[in-house]
């Protein structure tokens, strides 16, 4: 079922085609394009992440007066130094993990990520960091448009979504990613068994193929059917996976545990995409004790990447291995009265990996209330960006990648401070 | 419109005003105009609403319930399996249909009350009817579904008191020492006028607005009657004038006055009214009703948005107009509209059920495939509600559609070879009478001939009862997981 481009230019076709490669030739594909290659993991810390709880200007007197239960004492906080501009800087307390990580060099923090003019709109601010375009954040992801950028053709596996529907990241013109929550109930069922059952998946198999090229809605549907019909043998070569390390019984957990599984199996998955919910505390934030919402939230960050980490580099895999976080944008500094916080502007994005030059890029804000403050916008009430997000968008995409990212991005946002990779 | 609607419009108007149609819905509106058709949706006060005291009755779908007994008002997924029941069995199909509309344009998570209030409560709160339990507590979806074709503002006005709401976006906790922007932002962004019309200093003046607009706690824990409701609590109240970047009277001010604190919650409801006669409220809902109802591919008709705007703010937001005027639209009923959504998971599944069947198939069965498809009812995903379109459409998503057919087709075996048999002489005969039972765009001829090839796959053509049951439940589900069937 191959589509070339002659085709797909002479069909018409604006809003989606297929360009896989026959099955048989999958396996040769994957190794070509990505078994044992360069991993990228996307990680969406999704309701807009406090990053001032996170990564945290601990002597910063404004703070502490401005966040009077939500603030961590300094004395609890875990200590990774100072940032350029001397400020010193602690992780949550509850984040053992990554600061482990972080000695070790293979964490790298960028502070201040943002846009200008940030959307506090959840639906909004998703779809910027998405697309990575804040002027016209409906078009396709930005991993989306480079997975069509490959050579075609592309492998079927070549992205895995762990969640059950289509990030707004992923939508590309060309490739249908696997969303594969999880491996266990990713099979073809039939109502029957034996040659019935066998006639059935074949005579799917071969419906699939008829993409109805003239009709691109449509042919976005089959597409996905051809794809996860070419893809289920290899997808459940991961539910045979024995990781080397404990992972926690979480939705995040658990999904860092199959794309450990499929790194180790080298089924040729180049991009995964993970997600973890319930940053959105407006109210009863509850950053410092055990179980409250935030200190729970870092628990299950900490735990999840921790055992990631470390099966990875018990596997040998960590050196081909990159995790790239983001959050739709930070939270408000002056906590408000139902002990949460509300939506806010810049925040902090995570880079870890078996390559990653670790250690704090960028400067923390400066939390003083003075309107004039210039790392503060809104008044002094939100965190104004330092760096444009795309920037650290484009040293992944041509650090780690291989691919250019003026092309991708559609502008330069290279900056050369930038040097996790 | 004179002349009978045929039963392709039936089917297209069941389809979007519905979930679909069983085969005695088609029969009952067969030899109707078109016209009355959709007075008969429309103005659904005139059949009784009983549909749920069929719930346990044989003939009808199963539910399966717990220790306790079936419990919707108490247990979330039993809540999840009522509704599912009202959307197969229910004689008031757009009743059902704006009801999810609502769910998803006010989209409420239960996680998020439950972890709050306990799960019972969070179920109550969601789920519940008034007379289910002492504490007379109508839950969010039962106020949707009474509102369902009701005023707009009195939907909005509705679901600011509304005690899931309270809690969802934090209203709870909305104080003038503490204003709480949460349901400010998503009353202007989400339920109303839409981004690009409210400022960031709209959403603070908002949440000033709305202080005070909390939760209380009558009745006693000993009858049973102790519940949460709405409470307007002046000395939560702010009481300074707050004022807009659009107007909120009729005059044009955009100030709200500064109030007393007894009589403050005059800002909520000033404030309500001005978003609902917002002439961008009636062209952000007309958009979306297209989406949902006409048509979701290519670009929304702006004829159509300027045409159904201009009946919402005729009527003054009365919905019941407004969706008479969506389903007399050109734009509706135009023979190109056919086909032209994505089903969502919920679409399908009842559609699923309403054209393969439903005797010994229990809706509880549906509550995890759902979840695989990416939409289980009473939780959405965030507020801004499912986000539909072709993310419905994952790898993982598709499998979950296909297997679910997979999983019914089953489960109908029989009841589907008694139905196929007197159509079983040839394959021929056989894949026609199926195609007819499962409505599709028109199939290409290479994917018809590849299921007529799957029922001549394995053997001779016998038409034995052998035979039958396991081709006419294999070919159910190969249509059912066809992409042309995930569009309606």
């Amino acid at each position: 079922m191959r589509v070339t481009r002659r085709q797909f230019v002479k069909g018409g076709v604006a809003a989606f085609t297929v360009t896989f490669a026959a099955p048989e030739f999958l396996s040769d594909l994957a190794r070509a394009q990505g078994a044992r290659g360069r991993n990228l993991v996307v990680l969406y810390l999704s309701g807009g992440n406090d990053s001032l709880s996170m990564l945290i200007p601990y002597n910063d007197p404004f703070y502490t007066s401005r966040r009077p239960t939500l603030a961590v004492p300094a004395a609890n906080v875990l200590q990774v130094g100072t940032d350029s501009s001397r400020v010193p800087l602690g992780l949550h307390p509850r984040l053992t993990g990554l600061r482990q990580i972080f000695d070790a060099g293979r964490l790298a923090f960028v502070q201040r990520t943002g846009y200008p003019n940030q959307s506090r709109s959840h639906f909004q601010g998703t779809d910027i960091w998405s697309t990575a375009d804040p002027n016209n954040s409906s078009g396709l992801g930005w991993i989306g448009r480079y997975l069509d950028s490959l050579p075609s053709p592309v492998d079927p596996l070549v992205g895995w979504n762990t969640t059950s529907s289509l990030p707004h990241v992923l939508q590309s013109a060309h490739s249908a990613v696997p969303a594969i929550a999880s491996t266990g109930g990713y099979g073809f069922q039939s109502p029957n068994t034996g040659s019935e059952a066998a006639a059935e998946r074949g005579a799917a198999v071969r419906i699939s193929s008829h993409l109805p090229l003239n009709q691109p809605e449509l042919s976005f549907v089959y597409g996905s059917a051809a794809a996860a019909l070419a893809t289920l043998d290899r997808v459940a070569l991961v539910n045979a996976y024995t990781p080397s390390a404990a992972y926690p019984n979480t939705g995040l957990g658990l999904a860092l545990r199959a794309v450990a599984g499929a790194m180790a199996k080298s089924i040729g998955t180049r991009v995964f995409y993970v997600t973890t919910g319930g940053f959105d505390n407006h109210s009863q934030q509850n950053v410092n004790a055990a179980n409250g919402a935030y200190y729970t939230l870092m628990a299950t960050l900490n735990d999840a990447l921790l055992a990631f980490y470390n099966d990875l580099n018990n596997q040998g895999l960590l050196g081909d291995t990159m995790l790239v976080s983001f959050s739709e944008f930070g939270r408000r500094i002056t906590e408000n009265g139902s002990g949460g916080t509300d939506h806010g502007a810049a925040s902090v994005m995570m880079v870890m990996g078996g390559r990653v030059n670790g250690g704090l890029y960028g400067t923390a804000p400066n939390l003083n209330t003075d309107p004039k403050n210039p790392t503060l916008e809104n008044n002094a009430g939100d965190v104004t960006f330092e760096t444009d997000f795309r920037s650290v968008y484009a040293r992944v995409a041509d650090g780690w990648l291989g691919a250019d990212s003026v092309r991708l991005l559609g502008g330069d946002f290279r900056k050369s401070s930038l040097t996790f990779i | 419109m004179a002349g009978l609607a045929s039963n392709r419009q039936i089917e297209h108007l069941l389809r979007r005003a519905g979930f679909g149609a069983r085969p005695d819905e088609i029969d009952s509106y067969s030899g109707q105009s078109y016209l009355d058709v959709v007075n008969a949706l429309i103005h659904y006060e005139d059949t009784p609403d009983v549909v749920d005291s069929f719930i346990g009755q044989p003939g009808y779908v199963n539910v399966t319930s717990t220790a306790g007994g079936f419990s919707p008002q108490s247990n979330i997924a039993h809540a999840r399996q009522r509704w599912l029941f009202r959307m197969i069995h229910g004689d008031r199909p757009l009743q059902e249909k704006m009801t999810l509309f609502w769910h998803n344009h006010f989209a409420t998570g239960y996680t998020k009350i439950a972890g709050a209030l306990g799960t019972a409560e969070g179920a109550r709160y969601m789920a519940a009817k008034s007379t289910e339990g002492a504490g007379k507590v109508r839950g969010q979806l039962e106020m949707l579904r009474d509102n369902a074709l009701g005023n707009f503002r009195d939907i909005l006005l509705n679901i600011a008191r509304d005690t899931a709401m309270l809690v969802w976006l934090d209203g709870r906790t909305n104080t003038k020492n503490n204003p709480q922007e949460n349901f400010a932002r998503e009353i202007m962004e989400l339920f109303t006028v839409g981004v690009g019309h409210y400022t960031e200093s709209d959403v603070y003046a908002g949440a000033r607005v709305f202080t005070g607009w909390n939760l209380q706690r009558p009745g006693t824990a000993a009858d049973g009657s102790q519940h949460y409701e709405f409470v307007y609590n002046a000395g939560n109240h702010e009481t300074t004038a707050k004022t807009f970047s659009f107007p909120i009277y009729a005059d044009g001010n955009r100030t709200i006055p500064a109030r007393s604190a007894s009589n403050g919650m005059q800002d909520g409801l000033d404030l309500i009214d001005a978003l609902a006669a917002n002439p961008n409220t009636g062209r952000y809902l007309a958009t979306k009703l297209y989406r949902f109802f006409v048509r979701e591919f290519g670009d929304v008709d702006q004829e159509f948005v300027g045409a159904i705007a201009n009946v919402y703010d005729q009527s003054r937001y009365d919905m019941r107009q407004v969706m008479r005027a969506v389903l007399l639209s050109t734009q509706f009923r135009d023979e190109a509209s056919m086909f032209t959504r994505y089903s969502w998971p919920v679409e399908f599944v009842i559609r699923s059920i309403k054209d393969i069947g439903w005797r010994g198939f229990s809706v509880n069965d549906a509550l995890t495939p759902m979840a695989s498809m990416g939409q289980t009812l009473y939780e959405p995903p965030d507020v801004s509600g499912w986000d539909a379109g072709q993310t419905w459409f994952s790898t993982g998503a598709m499998l979950a559609r296909m297997n679910f057919a997979a999983s019914l087709a089953m489960n109908q075996k029989f009841n589907l070879a008694t139905a196929g048999k007197p159509h079983g002489a040839s394959p021929e005969s056989l894949l026609a009478y199926f195609l007819d039972q499962l409505a599709t765009p028109p199939l290409d001829t290479n994917v018809a001939a590849e299921l007529e090839t799957y029922l001549r796959a394995t053997g001779p053509w016998t038409g034995s009862d052998a035979q039958l049951q396991s081709k006419c439940a294999g070919l159910v589900h190969l249509i059912a997981g066809l992409p042309e069937y995930q569009l309606v």
